[in-house]
């Protein structure tokens, strides 16, 4: 029995009840691992292939998983409070898309998930973050290197969602039921995060001359790897066949126009810089990354690989 | 004249009713609520940085979504709280550089280090346990701005600490490895988690005249009697040892009886020379300077569209 402890502040002594021993509903986040897509149906339609819906799913999970991590890099550390929140909102909406695109690609196809020690508990979407190597990744390259500055986040930013909204808004009519219920949540969000993003392009362009200096040479900056987003891999190819996918050079015409907007109304010119060369034709989406991913893997995968039978 | 405001400034403290923003108050009372407010900001600001040390470390995804949602809570509280302090006439820009400048003080205890993800669950256990105990109490302080904040803050906290909580019973529920984890750094902050409530009453100088003026409910001594009284069969229900042999129930005074932490490690972290201080404070400045270029951005860029709408 533990010893009852008197507490005269009654009004609010609800914040001292039931760590040990209570109702489970208080606890936010639940108290185990659950699985982010439990109860949902992960039966694939006709026609759909598992393995390549997986590599699909990855692809664009993986893009989710390292931005989020790059975008978390800024907490604590962002211009003011506000801009500290609303990052790490950002970081926090691309996480959760990852891990339901993750857990979609595991049920698809587990021969993705890295094999773990007999008995491990750790769950398909940690398997495939933390114990994949950089050349197993299938992300852009866009998302890989460090976030620079303020500027330099806010352009790579302002690229990212509008793609990516782009192509969410187009997968809500996926045949594939749960990549069609994913893309309607990302929806809503990556439409906050580039508004958000496009507020700050236009602040900083004619916010003061240090503002727009640093704006034109985070564009200078980022721009060669704009590229890459309208390259049309083999996964992507039958991932459209295939009535599940998006096809990214279908989508490369309207990012365009979103960004030729927000770049006239803030008084920039389209950057003339030539997109990032591929290695024998291999980029992001076929492994080939940055020298920046593996090293911000090697922190982020540090702990989990420490404990390949720990359970969190 | 001033008699009757202050009459009536006694009476309302008298009442146990709140003081509001544009009442008349002593200028002792004003400068004592923004030292301990603006603390209290402070700490949770300089809080974001021993726990997001091990954001982009998290051993799982979704440690790793509860995590960064904690830290952005703290900078929302920080955002409440210098908020409530600009209703006593200090504005955020001028408390930033008293804390920078080290002017003003923020709770001892975040100039620990966190060296294990186990950490992170201590933290929330512990840390926030002990400060919902310091807390709660100030929900019903007399300044009106200041005791509402901390309604909401408490809330929120008594989620972080049964996240912590939930932390460490699951890696106790792991690997030896994890286990030994979670009892080293249990071991790490139990002491300076009894710091949090302060110096022993007899040698605590500011206790009295904010007892009176009902800033303060309870002495240092009290909540830390209740704090130890609360953590003990929680430790127990975890399965880790406090490391306090002195540590035993006391069937007379209904309390536990425990030993007294190294004050004079206390007086040393409080002066500045804990293991962190410098590194904070260098984490915050550095924040704060590489951000002043986008601050003054966005602060002419409203200003010339405030122009805008005038002359229009």
């Amino acid at each position: 029995m533990t010893p009852h402890v008197h507490d005269h502040d009654s009004d609010h002594s609800s914040v001292y009840d039931g760590l040990v021993g209570s109702d489970p509903s208080h606890w936010a986040f639940g108290t185990d691992f659950e699985d982010p897509l439990a109860g949902v149906d992960t039966t694939l339609a006709d026609g759909v292939d598992g393995p390549t819906l997986a590599a699909y799913c990855l692809m664009l999970g993986d893009d989710a998983l390292v931005y989020s991590h790059r975008l978390s890099e800024w907490c604590s550390r962002a211009p003011d409070l506000e801009e500290d929140i609303a990052l790490t909102n950002i970081a926090l909406d691309l996480l959760g898309q990852a891990r339901l695109l993750l857990a979609r690609a595991a049920a698809a196809d587990p021969g993705v998930v890295p094999v773990l020690p007999d008995g491990s508990p750790i769950p398909p979407e940690d398997a495939l973050a933390f114990f994949r190597e950089a050349g197993e990744f299938r992300n852009v390259r866009l998302v890989e290197p460090g976030n620079g500055d303020f500027a330099v986040t806010m352009v790579r930013l302002l690229v990212f969602a509008t793609w990516r909204l782009a192509i969410m808004q187009r997968l809500e009519s996926s045949v594939d039921p749960v990549l069609s219920a994913i893309a309607a949540k990302a929806v809503k969000e990556v439409t906050y995060h580039r508004d958000y993003a496009g507020r700050w392009f236009l602040t900083l362009a004619q916010g003061t001359d240090e503002s727009r200096r640093r704006l034109l040479a985070a564009l200078d900056l980022v721009w060669p790897y704009r590229g890459e987003l309208d390259r049309v891999s083999e996964v992507e190819r039958r991932a459209v066949d295939e009535g599940f996918g998006v096809d990214p050079a279908a989508v490369a015409a309207e990012v365009d126009v979103v960004l030729e907007q927000v770049f006239s109304v803030s008084g920039v010119e389209r950057p003339e810089r030539p997109a990032l060369a591929a290695v024998r034709g291999r980029a992001g989406r076929d492994g080939l990354h940055t020298e920046e991913l593996s090293r911000m893997l090697a922190e982020m995968q540090s702990v989990a690989r420490a404990h390949p039978m720990g359970r969190w | 004249m001033t008699a009757t405001l202050e009459e009536q400034f006694e009476s309302t403290i008298a009442g146990h009713d709140r003081i509001e923003p544009r009442d008349w108050m002593p200028e002792g009372y004003r400068k004592t609520l923004i030292r301990q407010v603006a603390q209290h900001a402070h700490s949770e600001i300089i809080g974001m940085q021993p726990e997001g040390n091990w954001i982009t470390r998290a051993p799982s995804l979704r440690r790793k979504a509860i995590l960064l949602a904690k830290v952005q809570d703290e900078a929302g509280h920080g955002l409440y709280l210098y908020s409530a302090c600009e209703t006593l006439g200090a504005s955020r820009r001028e408390l930033y550089d008293k804390l920078i400048n080290g002017q003003q003080k923020y709770s001892s205890i975040f100039n620990y280090p966190t060296l294990s993800y186990a950490d992170v669950g201590t933290i929330g256990w512990l840390v926030d346990g002990a400060a919902i105990c310091n807390q709660v109490p100030l929900c019903r302080t007399s300044y009106g701005p200041y005791g509402r904040a901390m309604i909401r803050i408490c809330k929120e906290e008594s989620f972080h600490q049964r996240q912590g909580y939930e932390l460490l019973m699951t890696m106790m529920r792991g690997t030896e490895e994890q286990q030994a984890m979670v009892q080293e750094s249990v071991d790490r902050f139990w002491w300076p988690a009894l710091m949090m409530f302060g110096p022993p009453d007899d040698q605590s100088p500011n206790t009295a005249q904010s007892m009176a003026w009902g800033i303060k409910r309870d002495t240092n001594d009290e909540l830390r009697q209740k704090f130890v009284d609360m953590s003990v069969p929680q430790a127990a229900a975890l399965g880790v040892t406090l490391p306090d042999p002195e540590l035993r129930w006391n069937e007379e005074r209904g309390h536990h009886d425990f030993g007294q932490p190294d004050w004079e490690e206390f007086m040393a972290v409080v002066k500045g020379n804990g293991p962190c201080n410098a590194q904070r404070i260098a984490h915050r400045r550095q924040a704060d300077e590489d951000g002043a270029w986008v601050r003054e951005a966005s602060m002419q860029f409203a200003a010339r569209n405030e122009r805008r709408v005038e002359t229009r």
